[in-house]
């Protein structure tokens, strides 16, 4: 569900951090918002959803990580509400104050949305300060170093921060690509090839580092070798990515970028399993196990669950069908 | 810990109450729009296409603040109230986790079908597009209540041998006669104020001679729906929530009416003020026997009052509770005169030349807006001091490692952000409704035209 989100979020938060690179005029950023309107907060939605799921499923968990990860998480929820606002309030007027103001709010809180996501996912990765009594607080730094008392910001998770955000812009540049025509299509594809040599290499520290970091991932891997295939499938998606640009064929380089992303988030959720929130003390980690709700619940939430997922899949699948295709905007559209 | 657990308390209370704000004029208009379409639909007359585009638009913005306001409340939960979350997430997360799956999918995924493929649609296509935003958000207000009414009167579950809360009965979390009339109750208040908002706009029009065709459609909608909507409030809605309290929360009834003594005949307080510490109510007006009857309907049957219950089980603020009642049953008396008075008027052919009757309808805007936010705060004080009642205090409840300080900080945060937010929702819904209804050839809230080129 988690990597639904970042699939669907994904392309727009990245989209919305290249917003002021790709789009130089009002029309052009008016495309880049067009490729997105009317899909972003329905892609939102699966946060929500993701968060209640959490919820009902892992209580602990949701409970420990998210008091413990209280200020990026608070700060994350206004990042979220000036995004939902630019993107909702920028083209109710035109004025030379009121759009560019909006652009530039969309830009940046889609930017440091990006970093803080990454920087989450490093948090997870690395381990928390978890004690006895199953709670933490992580100010957002310390001393920037992986010792017993860590920030959310240090050297580690920075450097994934750095490459979600990278990633993402290739992923939001690859999408804005295959949605436009134009300056804004060839300025996308050009900053997702650059994008790309960026991502390449810091997938490459990151896997290194993350494996001195958190030896159960190494212990994961050598003990069910068969998931390889999640790292396999990263490796897939970012050559493909390249294979494809160099193809000029947008719509496979946006679904390598997916696969990219997909392999990824999946060898992060195996090189932990069943650690769901490790501990800098692992005897505190909180596992599957020990997370978990009731069963009777879980069995309940399997069957409304998938009912429910159904159904939004079939209502994705229509409303992207109704806007699929290339943003066009006419020259001489009057403007709202 | 006492200051943590009161900035955690006001933190809540301040998101959710200015989230509030915009969901149930969400939940209002969706109704409506949904009446307009179907005029539209039945009469094939182009004014209630433009009418219904009208509110679309407002209802876009309005949306628009109510989910970016929203989001955080799914997450306060966790960071604000870890420990009760970590409790009894297994049962309350069911029901937030279908809102998003089942609701907000829905509503988002129709919405902008609603406001963007009106063309693509067709006339029957685009009435189900609003058809299926109504349900919802309709759906939404149901999991929330059904949250909420869990922690009023907790069912369907089991306490474990760790002190862990679970779900036993799916069907009694969901449906049960707390959650019935509560969400009853719920609803018909956020319908008046779509209709409170619609026929001031209306009356607006008319008064300003701008508009009119449309001022007399919206009056006309606004006036009809909310009239029955006014009375189902007060009865049975209103009356079977009140007998579940003073079945279920008797403590919470006698901090409500002020009712600081027990008595047989006990008589409805209309106003007065409470005064806590000497126990007594200063400058009562009171309808003598009348409690006692609305509650058992026996002109003498005996009421309890606060001093039947040890003050540890008190609400903690029941000078503040017993306004917020008052306030509530105040607003929703004046609502029926106001909306019944009104569709006597338009039955007549005489309303939309009343000009006292327009001014009236037009001011009462504000109203609506504070009735249900009162109604909440009784609801939530007349809770404590349990977060779930009979289970779980409410200082049981906070996350044990956020500071007071970081508790702060994002508390200021919040407000900070919420003026901001206020002040420009506010400057766009006057900006549409100063636009009017007529000049619709270009939907406002959507970003470009989108066309499929290939």
């Amino acid at each position: 569900m988690i990597i639904v989100y970042v699939l669907l979020d994904g392309f727009d938060l990245g989209a919305g951090a290249i917003h002021l690179i790709v789009a130089k005029t009002d029309e052009e950023r008016r495309q880049v918002l067009a490729s997105i309107g009317p899909v972003w907060d329905g892609n939102e939605v699966w946060l929500i959803a993701a968060g209640g799921t959490l919820f009902f499923g892992f209580p602990a968990l949701y409970a420990s990580g998210f008091s413990g990860f209280y200020l990026p998480l608070m700060i994350v929820l206004w990042l979220l509400i000036l995004r939902g606002t630019s993107i909702e309030f920028r083209n109710h007027i035109v004025s030379r104050v009121w759009d560019p103001f909006w652009d530039f709010l969309f830009c940046a809180s889609s930017l440091l949305l990006a970093i803080f996501f990454g920087a989450a996912l490093a948090n997870v990765v690395r381990g928390v300060p978890l004690d006895a009594s199953g709670y933490f607080f992580e100010p957002l730094w310390t001393d920037f170093r992986l010792g017993e008392q860590t920030g959310i910001l240090d050297w580690y998770t920075i450097l994934v921060a750095v490459l979600a955000l990278l990633a993402l812009v290739m992923h939001g540049a690859l999408w804005v690509q295959m949605k436009t025509t134009g300056p804004v299509n060839q300025r996308s594809a050009k900053l997702a090839a650059n994008a790309w040599w960026g991502v390449l290499v810091l997938t490459a520290v990151v896997t290194t580092v993350t494996f001195q970091i958190q030896p159960q991932v190494k212990e994961n891997f050598v003990t069910w070798p068969w998931g390889m295939v999640f790292p396999l499938l990263a490796i897939a998606g970012i050559a493909g990515v390249r294979f494809e640009l160099v193809k000029r064929d947008e719509r496979k380089a946006f679904f390598a970028s997916c696969a990219y992303l997909t392999g990824m988030l999946a060898s992060v959720v195996f090189g932990l399993y069943p650690l769901v929130l490790p501990a800098r003390n692992p005897i505190y980690s909180l596992t599957v196990a020990n997370a978990k709700a009731g069963d009777y619940g879980l069995k309940v939430g399997a069957v409304w669950w998938t009912i429910g997922i159904l159904l939004a899949a079939g209502y994705f699948t229509y409303v992207y069908r109704s806007f699929a295709g290339k943003v066009v905007i006419a020259k001489n559209e009057p403007h709202p | 810990m006492e200051e943590a657990l009161n900035v955690h308390r006001l933190h809540f209370a301040f998101t959710i109450t200015f989230h509030y704000i915009f969901p149930q004029l969400t939940m209002g208009l969706a109704l409506l729009l949904v009446y307009l379409k179907t005029k539209a639909l039945r009469t094939n007359d182009e004014h209630y296409n433009r009418a219904a585009r009208f509110w679309a638009r407002i209802f876009g913005i309005n949306f628009a603040v109510g989910v970016v306001t929203g989001v955080p409340m799914e997450f306060q939960f966790g960071t604000n109230w870890a420990a009760f979350s970590r409790a009894a997430g297994g049962v309350i997360g069911q029901t937030l986790a279908m809102e998003g799956v089942f609701s907000f999918f829905l509503e988002s995924s129709f919405l902008g079908l609603f406001l963007f493929g009106e063309k693509r649609l067709g006339r029957v296509g685009h009435w189900w597009a609003a058809f299926l935003v109504w349900l919802g958000s309709w759906l939404s207000g149901y999991f929330i209540v059904a949250t909420n009414a869990w922690m009023q009167y907790p069912t369907g579950h089991r306490v474990d041998s760790h002190g862990q809360i679970e779900l036993a009965s799916f069907w009694s979390l969901l449906v049960n006669k707390w959650v019935f009339w509560q969400y009853a109750h719920t609803m018909l208040g956020a319908v008046q104020t779509g209709c409170f908002v619609m026929a001031a706009v209306g009356a607006f029009y008319l008064l300003t001679k701008r508009h009119e065709s449309y001022g007399k459609t919206f009056v006309k909608a606004g006036v009809l729906v909310g009239a029955v909507a006014a009375l189902l409030q007060l009865f049975p809605t209103g009356d079977a929530q009140g007998k579940l309290i003073a079945e279920h929360q008797p403590v919470t009834l006698a901090a409500m009416e002020g009712l600081f003594e027990t008595q047989s005949g006990a008589p409805l307080v209309i106003i007065g003020q409470p005064d806590v510490q000497k126990r007594r109510l200063d400058n009562p007006i009171q309808v003598p026997n009348m409690l006692s009857f609305l509650t058992y309907r026996r002109w003498t049957a005996q009421v309890r009052g606060l001093d039947a219950f040890s003050v540890d089980q008190w609400p903690d603020t029941i000078a503040l509770l017993y306004y917020s009642y008052h306030v509530m049953v105040g607003l929703g008396t004046i609502f029926i005169a106001v909306m019944v008075l009104a569709a006597l008027l338009l039955w007549r052919g005489k309303l939309y030349d009343s000009n006292a009757m327009l001014w009236a309808l037009m001011l009462c805007v504000p109203l609506p807006y504070i009735a249900n936010t009162a109604g909440w705060m009784t609801a939530e004080l007349g809770r404590q001091p349990w977060l779930i009642y009979g289970l779980m205090r409410t200082a049981h409840g906070v996350s044990p490692k956020v500071g007071v300080g970081n508790a702060w900080f994002t508390l200021i945060g919040f407000m900070g952000l919420y003026v901001v937010l206020g002040i420009l929702w506010l400057f766009l819904v006057y900006r549409e409704i100063e636009d009017g209804p007529e000049d619709d050839e270009v939907l406002h809230s959507e970003p470009a035209v989108n066309e499929a080129a290939d």
